[in-house]
């Protein structure tokens, strides 16, 4: 009897399903692009802020009148910063509405995933400032774009920054570096190039690894106050950062002597901590928070008046959101360019995406057209160089906001790019890809 | 009706002692594997293949290793996830460094390297039991995690740590697309479930269980409690190393340590108190329980929610989808603690008596 009743009610409930399925067909061009986005779990506080500002900069083209008339759509779900998960949300979404444009995961986890994946689907995935360091070398990555900056790039110019504090790379000599990191491939990531630049300006490197989720630091901050050493460098996300900042408080080793990086620079990581985390300083990848830049009053005044804003009014042109916002911009910036190539107002495949992507050129003018002038500097790809952009600056907390506190750095070619071409090489090798040479590009 | 067993006659010893004695059982697990073979590949699409059914086969192997030896051997283990971690690093190795090395060869010598950490690890299973032992397992997690973090070697020196393989092949069959890795997999599958079944109504699969039952008694009666505990360690392990390099070549492609962290060792130990201890098919249901169930739910709750009219955000999909797979846990625990293959065995018996029970 309960048996019966129980099938009665799961067919009802299929039926109306399967009529809630169908989805009505849609008259315009429209670009869809999967959204692989984490608003709960243990890097939720992160995640958030990230996920509202790419969505808002596409609310944004939309309300601009699209690319050329296309519409931009998206679908979110829910990774979680699981590995499996983010594959799974991949999967679901990858073919729906005409297929996915462009796929950004903000997880290096997800991205080594799908790293797999990008060739044979032919969805290029995007990796602002995360990912691989070394698919910079589009020759071999052909499908990933860890645009405008790399960990190794980041790390790099956090080696400029105190040898320039220490008046040259000669002072470096005898210093000791200590590189708190997230204990997985996010976090290894900048250890080849630390030990690259270790070895050419003799300062001595150690490497303190904090497990997912970064909580229990106990141990690691005992053992920088036995060391002692002259600079942190912290390689974390998510809650590791607030925890890090406040063991160094307890330790009372000097914030003014420890630097993030660009994902342990944000609101959400000092907030807490407040004064505790004053004088702590990060990388900026280009830009900061940027309360003042026209595209956030351009957001505020077409998306946040009317309702139709992503997330909380406050948090609108915080670091994070930037973050995500610049990641949405430059994937419809390449909608753009691969518009201009293969036809204007039309949809564009994941393969013209790409093109899209390694063509990019935002100089100074089509910045500040889009109202990011002052917020970062131009970016321009090539079908070999999927970065575009070494560029970055460090910006100090004061207790309440980031400022910036240093000059532009670039990311020095000269060591970066034997490393990258290095280890393409060999990723080549043990996956057998046939680099590609530049006369496939010009295909 | 359906289970009428008048007129089966066993007329010889070889007949009586078949897996599946009843004809009716027999038949339909032939028709679930033609199914699976032939038709499922016609039916589904590539989502169901990459996102659900591979890891679905791959971890019901890993269940099933698991099941070995906490339902049939009674020895609880909380290092299911670092024997997967041993297999799929060790079949890596070889393959990369071996010339030549089949793909298949390197898997099952990553199972048997497994197999011969499992009899390490599992050493402490003669002396401790219950509880302690679970500990003693989890010091091989950790051991293995610290292992595969750390010692650059077994990463081939990977800069981040993260390993990768290229497609694999098998006697000039190229496992590229979603349909050959699941036929890969469920070929696999159905291979090892087969030895399982055998192994566990043979001489070894009734030692273990008269262990597990009570190990006293077992060695009065002359079991070597030494050689049944360490040859189902060995036994499951294996099992555990085959699909840890499944789950790395197949179905990731790339991995990490993370990718089979405790957290992999925890599911895997409720895939097989929910599916169903000591029962193989508990190994399906809880692996289907646990891999498939969350996402469907994820998916399912949108278009309820717009049954209603209601926008139901990413964030509250994810919470309610923990909320509801933790209630079903609960309610599957309390109304057969024995595991949905408990379930499905009552139904067989009514079904056996239907329509007429007395």
């Amino acid at each position: 009897m309960k048996l019966r009743k129980l099938a009665a009610a799961a067919s009802l409930v299929a039926i109306g399903l399967s009529g809630a399925l169908t989805t009505p067909a849609f008259a315009a061009e429209e670009q869809f692009f999967p959204l692989l986005v984490y608003r709960t779990g243990a890097y939720a506080p992160n995640g958030v802020p990230w996920a509202n500002g790419f969505l808002d900069y596409l609310k944004l083209t939309n309300a601009r009148g699209g690319v050329n008339g296309v519409k931009m759509i998206w679908e979110e779900c829910e990774t979680g910063y699981a590995t499996d998960r983010g594959v799974e949300c991949y999967e679901r979404l990858k073919g729906k509405h005409g297929g996915g444009t462009a796929v950004q995961p903000l997880s290096t986890g997800i991205t080594f995933a799908l790293t797999e994946k990008a060739p044979v689907d032919k969805i290029p995935v995007i990796t602002a400032g995360y990912g691989r360091s070394e698919s910079q070398n589009g020759a071999v990555f052909g499908w990933n774009f860890p645009l405008v900056g790399t960990y190794w790039m980041g790390a790099d110019v956090l080696v400029q920054h105190i040898a320039k504090k220490e008046g040259g790379f000669d002072k470096l000599k005898g210093k000791k570096v200590a590189l708190v990191y997230h204990d997985s491939p996010y976090g290894k990531e900048p250890i080849a190039l630390l030990q690259e630049r270790a070895k050419m300006h003799g300062f001595d490197l150690s490497l303190l690894p904090v497990a997912h989720p970064g909580v229990e630091q106990k141990a690691t901050w005992l053992q920088i106050r036995q060391n002692k050493p002259d600079y942190v460098f912290l390689w974390g996300w998510g809650v590791m950062n607030s925890t890090a900042l406040k063991e160094a408080q307890a330790t009372g080793y000097p914030r003014e002597k420890m630097y993030g990086v660009w994902w342990a620079g944000a609101e959400p990581d000092v907030k807490d901590v407040g004064d505790g985390a004053k004088g702590y300083n990060a990388l900026a990848m280009q830009h900061g928070a940027e309360p003042d830049s026209k595209v956030v009053k351009e957001i505020l005044e077409k998306l946040h008046a009317k309702g139709q804003g992503t997330g909380p009014k406050e948090e609108v042109g915080q670091v994070l959101y930037m973050r995500g916002l610049i990641s949405s911009m430059l994937q419809v910036e390449a909608v753009r360019v691969a518009q201009g190539r293969y036809g204007k107002g039309k949809r564009i495949t994941g393969e013209q995406m790409r093109w899209g992507l390694e063509n990019l050129d935002l100089d100074q003018k089509a910045l500040d057209g889009m109202g990011l002038g002052g917020v970062m500097r131009p970016v321009k790809t090539s079908c070999l160089d999927h970065m575009g952009s070494a560029w970055a600056r460090i910006h100090t907390w004061d207790g309440k906001k980031w400022n910036f506190t240093s000059d532009w750095y670039q990311g020095d070619e000269k060591v970066l790019r034997p490393m990258v071409m290095l280890a393409s090489a060999k990723y080549a090798e043990e996956k057998k890809i046939k680099p590609r040479t530049p006369e496939d590009c010009k295909k | 009706m359906f289970y009428r067993e008048n007129g089966q006659f066993k007329t010889s010893y070889k007949a009586d002692q078949q897996a599946f004695a009843i004809p009716q059982d027999r038949w339909a697990i032939y028709a679930i594997v033609a199914f699976a073979f032939i038709g499922v590949p016609l039916l589904v699409d590539e989502y169901m293949f990459r996102a659900i059914l591979v890891p679905f086969l791959i971890l019901s192997l890993a269940a099933l290793g698991v099941n070995i030896l906490v339902g049939y051997c009674g020895q609880i283990t909380l290092g299911a996830g670092a024997s997967m971690a041993v297999g799929a690093y060790a079949a890596y190795n070889f393959l990369i460094r071996v010339d030549g090395m089949p793909a298949l060869a390197a898997i099952l010598l990553g199972g048997l390297v497994a197999a011969a950490a499992g009899i390490v690890f599992g050493a402490p299973s003669l002396r401790v039991r219950g509880l302690y032992l679970a500990v003693a397992t989890l010091a091989a997690q950790f051991f293995w995690d610290w292992a595969f973090l750390r010692i650059k070697w077994f990463t081939n020196n990977a800069s981040s740590g993260s390993v990768s393989v290229a497609d694999i092949s098998l006697f000039g069959w190229t496992i590229s697309t979603p349909t050959d890795k699941y036929l890969f997999s469920l070929g696999i599958l159905v291979v090892f479930a087969v030895m399982a079944k055998n192994l566990l109504r043979g001489n070894m699969g009734r030692q273990w269980m008269a262990i597990r039952d009570m190990d006293v008694a077992a060695t009065v009666i002359g079991i070597r409690p030494m050689y049944s505990k360490l040859t189902a360690f060995a036994v499951s392990s294996f099992y555990l190393g085959v699909a840890g390099a499944l789950w790395g070549f197949v179905n990731l492609g790339s991995w990490e340590p993370a990718a089979f962290s405790i957290d992999r060792s925890l599911q895997l130990l409720f895939m097989v108190i929910i599916g169903g201890m000591g029962a193989i098919s508990g190994s399906f249901f809880g692996a289907a329980f646990i891999v498939i169930l969350p996402i469907f739910l994820n998916q399912m709750l949108p278009l309820v929610g717009s049954l209603f009219g209601l926008e139901v955000s990413t964030a509250l999909v994810s919470h309610v989808e923990v909320i509801i797979f933790g209630s079903l846990i609960v309610f599957f625990l309390i109304v057969e603690p024995h595991g949905i293959a408990r379930l499905w065995a009552t139904g067989r018996e009514k079904l056996r008596l239907w329509p007429f029970p007395h």
